[in-house]
């Protein structure tokens, strides 16, 4: 096993009363795509800049590259890429000139800088608007360019935080597909999402938060697995009515979730249950029939969903 | 030593990388040129109209016992001014903006660079730019007449300390706002300062009031290039180099402090 690069043992951060960060340990290893999944408010982004050296912990341990980031903290810096979850781009300069300056705050040469920008604006796809002013570019390309500028130290370490929040599908997807060709080029990521496709999706493993916790861990198949059966049946009756169904249905599968909008039975065969449901006579407005995803496994851990 | 010392400076405030930050507005004002040309009129005008109004009416004033004539009593006060103006707008509305709303600093301190780098950078941008002013209004004064001695030059060291002192007061203060609705502060505060630091008339015109003047950090500052540019060097100048560079460094230390606490937490 190499050293991890980055390794948080009982990790705590408070403001005042409030401990947005209550003890976690995590282990991230070199080359891995790493994930933070929870709700607003599960102290992933105060996990995040602790992990990006911004923030200093209440208590506990963190080592990153095996250095401590109270004594090292410029060290580790030059050595990691952050997205922050809310853009700063730099609105008085241009999107090439973002990336230069960004690079001399990293001790690059101007030579350098012109040379690792007009690569990383081919990698953002942001090449014709170069000139452009940062405020004419739209959400994704904003992103994109976060993730351009992030990238100018060639950082062994990538941090995202909520790196798709408020971005269109397609825009989405054209960012996963960026994060996806790092990855395979060796750099670790980690990131923070609330969105448990973006987790599937991106990541290798990952921990689920809640209230500054960590209650789960695992590949996102395994976490599915341990958790979850391997099919839901959602079920939605007449708007306010979704309670009074909840004993009729009980025993059609293994568990059940009622939702202020639905019911959801979870069931190793989808198929059958509904099969069950209709035999009971009830008639729910629509029944659909899917996979079950980490949105399941947060709300049998959590009693809550992702996205409120 | 040089660990030993490392362990005593808490990291945020090492010094390292300042140059960047004033290399970051020099791309950044290579668009805004214009707000920059600008900042020199204003002490111009005043200049101006002070020299066509008011030099006729009032005569002479004496200075360390010589008696100069009422525009040369006025414009390195006007200088002095200016140097304070320059360094309090960019270090309070620019740096508010930087600080709150455009996230500038947030994304400098994820890479190697530290608060007190932010912190210094901003101060010597500030700086840059009130020498840019204080030479051309030297030049100016040159042109018209007002200049008598080349003890007059010392008026430069002079205003960029008054703009250090101004720029790390500024900068501290800034730190503690909570939106634009603040920067009227900055503007009430501003006015009485430029009326009665000793700029328009002698502290002997306040009679009794005059140690009240005195604590008006622009008076030590209109006094150092008053002296300047007459040529008269007594040993109260000392005093005045040292009031403003104690004002300035507590200003720096507050400053970083503040930017540590207000953006690493």
């Amino acid at each position: 096993m190499p050293e991890p690069l980055i390794a948080a043992h009982q990790l705590v951060k408070r403001f005042g009363d409030f401990t947005a960060v209550d003890g976690i340990d995590v282990e991230v290893q070199p080359g891995e795509a790493f994930g933070f999944l929870g709700p607003n408010g599960a102290g992933k982004s105060s996990t995040m800049r602790m992990i990006a050296c911004v923030s200093a912990a209440t208590s506990g341990s963190l080592r990153l590259f095996g250095l401590d980031p109270a004594t090292h903290g410029r060290e580790i810096r030059g050595r990691i890429g952050v997205v922050p979850q809310l853009d700063t781009l730099d609105i008085e300069l241009s999107v090439q000139e973002n990336l230069w300056i960004y690079g001399r705050y990293f001790d690059l040469s101007r030579a350098e800088c012109r040379r690792r920008a007009t690569e990383l604006l081919e990698f953002a796809q942001l090449t014709e608007r170069a000139d452009s002013v940062v405020d004419t570019l739209s959400g994704g390309m904003k992103r994109r360019l976060s993730i351009a500028r992030s990238l100018i130290n060639e950082p062994q370490l990538l941090l995202l935080d909520e790196p798709t929040t408020g971005l269109d599908p397609q825009a989405r997807h054209v960012l996963w597909d960026r994060l996806y060709r790092l990855k395979q080029q060796g750099v670790t990521l980690v990131l923070t999402t609330h969105y448990m496709d973006e987790a599937e999706q991106l990541c290798d493993r990952l921990v689920v938060m809640d209230q500054g916790r960590i209650v789960a861990e695992g590949s996102p198949r395994s976490l599915i697995d341990r958790y979850a059966t391997r099919e839901v049946l959602e079920l939605r009756f007449s708007a306010g009515t979704n309670d009074s169904f909840a004993d009729a249905l009980h025993g059609v599968g293994s568990r059940l979730e009622v939702l202020p909008d639905r019911i959801l039975v979870y069931a190793d065969d989808g198929e059958a249950a509904l099969t069950e449901t209709h035999h009971r006579g009830l008639q729910p407005e629509s029944a659909l029939v899917r996979r079950s995803s980490l949105e399941d496994v947060f709300l049998l851990l959590t009693g809550r969903s992702l996205v409120d | 030593m040089s660990t030993g010392l490392l362990r005593i400076v808490p990291p945020a405030y090492v010094v390292r990388r300042p140059h960047r930050m004033i290399e970051r507005h020099l791309v950044a004002y290579r668009r805004q040129w214009l707000i920059v040309v600008s900042g020199f009129f204003e002490p111009l005008f005043y200049l101006l109209s002070m020299r066509a109004g008011l030099g006729d009416l009032v005569g002479t004033v004496s200075v360390g016992g010589q008696q100069v004539p009422y525009d040369m009593f006025v414009a390195p006060a006007l200088m002095a001014s200016s140097a304070m103006n320059g360094a309090i707008f960019d270090s309070t509305g620019n740096v508010l903006h930087r600080l709150k709303y455009a996230r500038i600093y947030d994304a400098a301190l994820a890479t190697p660079m530290g608060p007190a780098d932010v912190a210094a950078g901003e101060i010597g941008w500030a700086l840059i730019r009130g020498q840019l002013y204080a030479i051309s209004f030297l030049a100016v004064m040159a042109g018209m007449g007002l200049v008598d001695t080349w003890w007059s030059l010392l008026a430069l060291p002079a205003c960029a300390l008054i703009g250090l002192t101004f720029a790390a007061i500024g900068f501290a203060g800034t730190t503690f706002m909570r939106g634009w609705s603040d920067m009227d502060i900055v503007t009430t505060l501003m006015m009485p300062l430029f009326l009665f630091s000793a700029t328009f008339f002698p502290t002997s015109a306040y009679g009794s009031w005059a140690w009240v003047v005195q604590l008006s950090p622009l008076y030590h500052g209109v006094a150092l290039v008053r002296g300047a540019c007459a040529g008269v060097w007594t040993t109260s100048m000392l005093a005045h180099i040292a009031v403003l560079v104690v004002l300035s460094m507590v200003a720096l230390v507050v400053a970083a402090r503040r930017l540590d606490t207000l953006l690493r937490k």
